[in-house]
């Protein structure tokens, strides 16, 4: 490369840096979510990046669904403490006791859906007039056609058939009261691209994505993990495997992928050679066809 | 993998646009592209065949992965940019796939506004269309570095060179009213995969590269305007705090040209001149930095600078004027009101505009200017004098992408009603 070229991976560096720098400098109030997943990690790295010397300049919010891997909330609230930033936590259960959402039941139960509305309170009442996620399009095909800057009306709602066109690096954040906008720093970034960024900037992430012995049992061909929560189907036996998260999300619906990668480079070779995409594993987007895009238009992430 | 340096690490990104409707073959031009750099996943693959067998199709439509959204795959339409994601060893490739059928302009003018190429595509049946020249013209006008036509369909003509050698010359004609750098035409069947990836054996009188070859191999270093330094500062940083009581920072994407340590600046629009102290990017100090890098620099001098600012090089500046030339793109359902007010976003600023003058609008069919008919409603293309609250810093957009464009919002319904090239 000459002297003049930077790598894909600075390029959709500098492209990230410029969105979040561009939700500090347009919105009032803006946060950024945070999961503990390796998106939202490298997201907040970019930000810390964006703003440096300076500390970041809005709040982080974790939507807990009181379902996660432990190993995530200690990540959590140990980079929390290690970059000195602060880290609004929203629990599901709340919404819960409060009435707003009623539990799933059976089997298949899970907290995923219920965090829309978790979500949608905690920015109602903290007046939260943007909200970055570590969306990217290559997921799953409803993200595929979101905008970096993606406007949600007063009910927090998604309207994919009429989104704002987005121009070169101009991004329109005009909103009437009420309205919030979501942004997705990340967009153009594949999963391949983060691992190599994690690789190349030396980012720490959680002892979940490498592998690990853990009790899991199959269910519809996933593996899934041994929590209190998760009642078992008769057939179904607890086996203990190597393993490792390809994802992280909620306990109930996060599949375990059978591996030994023991290093971001191993997880690069895994990642590389692998057939299945990353949400395949994800039972939350196996409910119908178009699960992703009619949670979005509800308000999820 | 070995090490940092290594082959993985070193992709460059290219990111393209493909224009046109299902029957040109897009979609399978697409599908095949994925499908040939392993980028559809089983997972995907089953539920596209689970998906066309539900609707009756006889073979797997890989259109039904580009479509992604319910009422797209309900009415077998596109009705959004899509964006799309593969890699092959050489680079990292970004597809703005946008759909022909409906709010043509405005797509195709969303997904090219970014992209270092754009796929053009000819049905060998039909040769050149009005469609045809719809996409040139939008290419065109984007500036759209380098333009690839592809012939497609080839097996459907007996792949007959005189096919392909008549479309060619039909093109070649119609670009000399255009205003595309560079382009290059492929003889291709995206159905059969002939010059898709792999080098066809049914057309040996075709001696240049393949679609992937050109793809993975075009020259877009030179893409960046690499010689004005141009520094639209979005964002101030001032930490304030124990470690860097005085660091001033202005924190942006460097727009076209390069900048080192040392050099002169002046400021846009005080006036002021600096020196760069230091160019920093997190913990990191560099030397020098270039388009389209995100960094933060510091001055020598104290000077106030805020948010829509811009830091270019000592006798090296854009235009700067209120009255504002633009080929303007309308995206709206609602027209474009003579004498209305909109707010304009430029860069990293922000100002209020007035259309003054519609000069002409532009048959993008014929390539013809009306100066008669001068209203301007949605998918139409004009030329446009706007009048500005406050100056502008900006170059004729052939010259810069960034510091040549801008939108324009509707103050009543806060949406982006239109495009504007700076002339």
């Amino acid at each position: 490369m000459d002297k003049y070229q930077i790598n894909h991976l600075r390029e959709l560096e500098a492209e990230s840096i410029y969105v979040i720098r561009e939700v500090a400098a347009q919105f009032e109030r803006p946060v950024m979510l945070f999961s503990g997943g390796k998106d939202s990690i490298v997201m907040f790295h970019l930000a810390r990046k964006a703003f440096w010397p300076a500390k970041v300049p809005f709040p982080l919010m974790h939507i807990d669904t009181g379902h996660n891997f432990p190993e995530t909330l200690e990540y959590r609230d140990q980079l929390m403490e290690k970059t000195g930033s602060k880290c609004i936590v929203r629990l599901v259960q709340q919404s819960i006791d409060e009435g707003r959402v009623v539990e799933e039941k059976g089997v298949n139960a899970s907290r995923n859906k219920l965090q829309t509305t978790t979500l949608l309170d905690a920015l109602e009442e903290l007046k939260f007039d943007a909200a970055m996620g570590g969306g990217r399009r290559d997921e799953e095909k409803a993200r595929a056609k979101e905008r970096f800057f993606s406007h949600r009306d007063e009910f927090g709602q998604w309207d994919p058939k009429n989104q704002r066109p987005e121009l070169w690096n101009l991004f329109n954040g005009k909103k009437n009261m009420g309205e919030h906008f979501r942004v997705f720093p990340i967009s153009n970034w594949t999963e391949m691209d983060v691992w190599q960024y994690i690789y190349m900037e030396n980012i720490e992430i959680p002892s979940l994505y490498f592998t690990h012995k853990r009790e899991v049992f199959n269910r519809d061909g996933a593996w899934l993990a041994k929590a209190p929560f998760m009642q078992l189907k008769e057939q179904e036996k607890l086996q203990e495997l190597d393993v490792r998260c390809r994802t992280i999300g909620d306990i109930t619906c996060t599949g375990l992928t059978l591996s030994t990668a023991n290093s971001i480079e191993d997880i690069i070779h895994e990642v590389a050679s692998t057939r299945v995409t990353e949400r395949g594993g994800r039972a939350d987007d196996k409910r119908s066809e178009s699960a992703m895009e009619d949670r979005k238009k509800e308000g999820y992430f | 993998m070995s090490g940092k340096d290594s082959g993985y690490l070193d992709m460059e990104l290219l990111r393209f646009t493909t224009a046109g409707s299902v029957d040109d073959g897009k979609s399978t031009l697409i599908g095949r592209l994925l499908y040939d750099s392993k980028a559809i996943f089983e997972d995907q693959m089953e539920a596209i065949e689970r998906a066309s067998e539900r609707i009756g199709g006889e073979e797997v439509n890989l259109a039904l992965l580009t479509d992604g959204l319910r009422a797209e795959r309900e009415q077998g339409i596109t009705i959004d940019v899509a964006y799309r994601y593969f890699a092959t060893p050489k680079r990292k490739f970004i597809i703005a796939d946008t759909p022909g059928h409906i709010q043509y302009t405005r797509n195709m003018v969303t997904g090219a506004s970014t992209a270092n190429v754009a796929l053009i595509l000819v049905d060998a049946r039909h040769g050149v269309l009005e469609q045809t020249l719809r996409h040139a013209y939008i290419a065109s006008l984007l500036q759209i570095p380098h333009v690839i036509v592809c012939v497609n369909k080839m097996d459907l003509v007996d792949y007959d060179e005189a096919v392909y050698d008549k479309i060619k010359t039909d093109l070649e004609g119609l670009s000399s009213k255009l205003s595309v750098k560079d382009i290059r035409y492929v003889p291709i069947s995206a159905l059969k995969g002939d010059n898709v990836v792999d080098r066809s054996s049914r057309m040996d009188w075709y001696q240049g590269p393949t679609l992937m070859y050109l793809l993975e191999n075009i020259h877009i270093g030179s893409d960046i305007n690499h010689d004005d330094f141009r520094f639209p500062v979005q964002y101030v940083i001032r930490p304030q705090s124990k470690d860097f009581p005085d660091y001033r920072g202005y924190g942006g994407r460097i727009a076209s040209g390069d900048i080192k340590v040392g050099d002169r600046v002046a400021v846009l629009p005080s006036g002021f001149a600096s020196a760069v102290k230091s160019i920093d990017l997190f913990d990191e100090s560099l030397e020098y930095a270039f388009a389209p890098q995100s960094v933060s620099i510091t001055l020598e001098d104290d000077i106030d600078i805020s948010r829509g600012d811009m830091l270019v090089r000592e006798g090296n500046g854009p235009q700067v004027g209120q009255d504002i030339d633009v080929m303007l793109c309308w995206f709206n359902e609602r027209k474009m009101v003579p004498k209305g007010k909109y707010t304009l976003r430029h860069t990293s600023m922000e100002a209020r505009c007035m259309v003054k003058e519609v000069n002409y609008k532009m048959n993008i069919n014929t390539l013809e200017k009306n100066k008669e008919d001068k209203e301007i409603s949605m998918n139409d293309i004009g030329r446009v004098t706007l009048r500005t609250t406050k100056p502008l810093f900006f170059d004729s957009y052939t010259k810069n992408r960034t510091t040549g464009s801008l939108i324009l919002v509707d103050e009543a319904t806060n949406e982006t009603v239109a495009a504007g090239m700076i002339v």
